[in-house]
């Protein structure tokens, strides 16, 4: 929960979180090294300078760890925890659905555990939707499309056995496509950063969710044209959000455009825990004021009432959470006797 | 004494070759980005060798930053630098990345993208990608001076009648549309947009003119292309300081050319 310097409480969904185990003791090789690095010098980077961590801390911390940092130090009510195998970097995986659903059966109601699928994986991508949906219940995915396998180097979200796995989705009401469209790791060939994609995923499948991560950056105006058009595509905020540390000014261009084009109720805040924590986001974020000058020339404003349903009511109704219900839940275990 | 002098003016050749070929690097741009990789820092040293020929080392802000963009960047390098006519050879060294053997060898031995990865992109045409980026460069110059324009206080029918000898007597007074002003003329005129004085100063990339009343929408989907070019190049400053802060960049070759080039900060610059 968030609290306003006004007093009001914010119910908060970090739609996009991570446990991981990026430590040199599950590298596999120095695509595991880079790979941890990469994150380590977005969170350097794009962090102020006293939210920054130790390197080997943010290899690797535990479960008390991403639970202080969310919940008891964090405004998060409720974290979704998305996973990420990258078994051909990671002895273990990096965040597999085991370790994710792992600590979240010792948090209940506080986690949503993700999964994952690759469509290149044919038959077996279809049975391990099943297994996922048996076994941990799952409402959505993280899907990864510049991944490489075998002798792919990146799928589309229209190629057809992708379509045959989304069918299923949809009728397992797995309804929430997380799409990584932001900066990538290992893009090779053609444009890995194009999000045109979405657009024929989200016109054929108008039941499923797709959430378009890190908003398309770096192919923001793509994006918005097909958003503008898809009422199922949402935008995640993760990796736009920390602007508004060191660039606000850009920070407003980006959210008023996507006030714009993608509206108010499309837009979901998401920390990218552990590349970032939650508190110092939400709490710039809640003190955020877009510049007249930009308000005038989109037309947008980013009030109080804006501001609470990209923090969390959107997110909630995307995962059918009640959140008057859900609170309620929630206080009858506080974090700070939970953590104990 | 002549032995000195002669030391001297040997030290002087190479480095007003080193210089030489610094200017040419300033024309190598990320095309992602539409900056000189000198600005971006990307360039870690040159080395001229005796018999002329020159080695260029570079590094991107990650080991994972796209192949084809690294490819392009690299290949220009070379182009750029073979260009100078006491240049021998010129050959590209990327560091720290995941293909960099492949492009090394694949740029110094003049092999195309498609014949380096042929096993990973059989298909592969960089063309396509050097084109999408190209026009992204002309919309992103276009905006500032577009902007800087409207700012001046001149109107829409102003600007979209405005012929290339009047634009050329702008006097911008803000850096970064000076700056911009000049990459613009350079850019029209490379793509043949506007090379006469009487030829109008702003069509579309497709060489479309504009009618004043559709500029401002037009501005608004430049407005979209510079947000992603700044994302970019924000995201790509912030990982290369974050990724080399451990090195000692003083420490970098060749020092009295960034001397001369002005590049060392003056408390600095006498002692190196």
């Amino acid at each position: 929960m968030f609290t306003t310097p006004e007093g009001k409480e914010i119910f908060i969904v970090d739609g996009h979180t991570h446990f991981w185990d990026g430590s040199p003791e599950n590298q596999k090789n120095i695509h595991g090294k880079q790979f941890i690095e990469c994150f380590y010098a977005y969170h350097t980077a794009l962090s102020p300078p006293e939210e920054v961590w130790e390197k080997a801390h943010f290899e690797k911390y535990s479960e008390d760890d991403l639970y202080n940092d969310l919940f008891v130090e964090g405004p998060d009510d409720v974290a979704i925890v998305q996973s990420t195998y990258l078994k051909d970097f990671y002895k273990n995986g990096f965040n597999t659905i085991e370790r994710n659903a792992g600590v979240a059966k010792k948090y209940p109601d506080r986690f949503i555990v993700n999964g994952a699928f690759d469509p290149r994986d044919g038959e077996k991508a279809l049975e391990y939707i099943h297994y996922m949906k048996e076994t941990f219940d799952i409402k959505g995915v993280k899907l990864y499309t510049a991944e490489w396998n075998g002798a792919s180097k990146g799928w589309n979200l229209n190629d057809p056995e992708a379509y045959r796995c989304f069918e299923l989705c949809e009728k397992l009401g797995i309804r929430n496509m997380h799409v990584h469209k932001g900066p990538t790791i290992i893009p090779l060939n053609k444009d890995a950063f194009d999000v045109h994609d979405v657009d024929h995923a989200a016109t054929d499948f108008q039941n499923l969710n797709w959430i378009v991560e890190h908003c398309g950056l770096p192919r923001l105006d793509d994006f918005c044209w097909i958003a503008v058009q898809e009422t199922n595509v949402y935008a995640g905020l993760a990796v736009a959000l920390p602007f508004i540390h060191g660039r606000p000014r850009y920070f407003a261009e980006v959210i008023a455009e996507l006030l714009f084009w993608v509206g108010e109720d499309n837009i979901l805040f998401g920390s990218d825990y552990a590349i970032w924590t939650p508190q110092w986001l939400v709490e710039k974020f809640w003190a955020f004021e877009l510049p007249d000058d930009i308000k005038q020339e989109r037309g947008v404003d980013l009030t109080p009432e804006i501001k609470e349903k990209i923090l969390g009511l959107n997110a909630a109704n995307l995962y059918e959470l009640d959140v008057e219900e859900h609170k309620a839940k929630l206080a009858k275990t506080p974090v700070s006797i939970a953590a104990e | 004494m002549t032995g000195q002098l002669h030391g001297v003016s040997g030290a002087d050749t190479q480095a007003t070759h080193a210089a030489e070929v610094w200017q040419r690097l300033e024309k190598v741009c990320d095309p992602e980005l539409d900056e000189p990789i000198t600005d971006m820092g990307f360039v870690e040293g040159v080395d001229i060798d005796d018999d002329h020929q020159v080695s260029v080392r570079f590094r991107l802000p990650t080991y994972w930053c796209s192949a084809n963009f690294a490819y392009l960047m690299a290949s220009d390098i070379r182009l750029q630098v073979e260009k100078l006519a006491w240049v021998k050879r010129a050959r590209v060294r990327l560091e720290d990345h995941m293909f960099d053997e492949q492009v090394n060898t694949g740029v110094n031995e003049g092999l195309s993208f498609r014949q380096i990865f042929a096993d990973l992109a059989p298909d592969e045409s960089l063309d396509e990608i050097r084109e999408k980026f190209r026009k992204k460069a002309f919309q992103r110059r276009q905006e500032v001076v577009l902007l800087g324009l409207q700012g001046l206080g001149f109107s829409n029918e102003q600007i979209v009648t405005m012929t290339l000898s009047e634009f050329d007597a702008i006097q911008f007074t803000n850096d970064e549309d000076i700056r911009q002003k000049a990459r613009y003329c350079e850019i029209i005129g490379e793509l043949g947009l506007a090379r006469q004085p009487d030829d109008l100063a702003f069509r579309d990339y497709d060489a479309r003119p504009f009618k004043a009343a559709e500029l401002g929408d037009y501005l608004s989907k430049l407005r979209g292309v510079r947000i992603n070019m700044e994302f970019s190049g924000a995201l790509c400053r912030g990982l290369l300081s974050t990724r080399y802060k451990e090195l000692d960049r003083d420490s970098d070759e060749p020092t009295l050319v960034d001397f001369m080039l002005d590049r060392v900060p003056p408390a600095r610059g006498l002692e190196s």
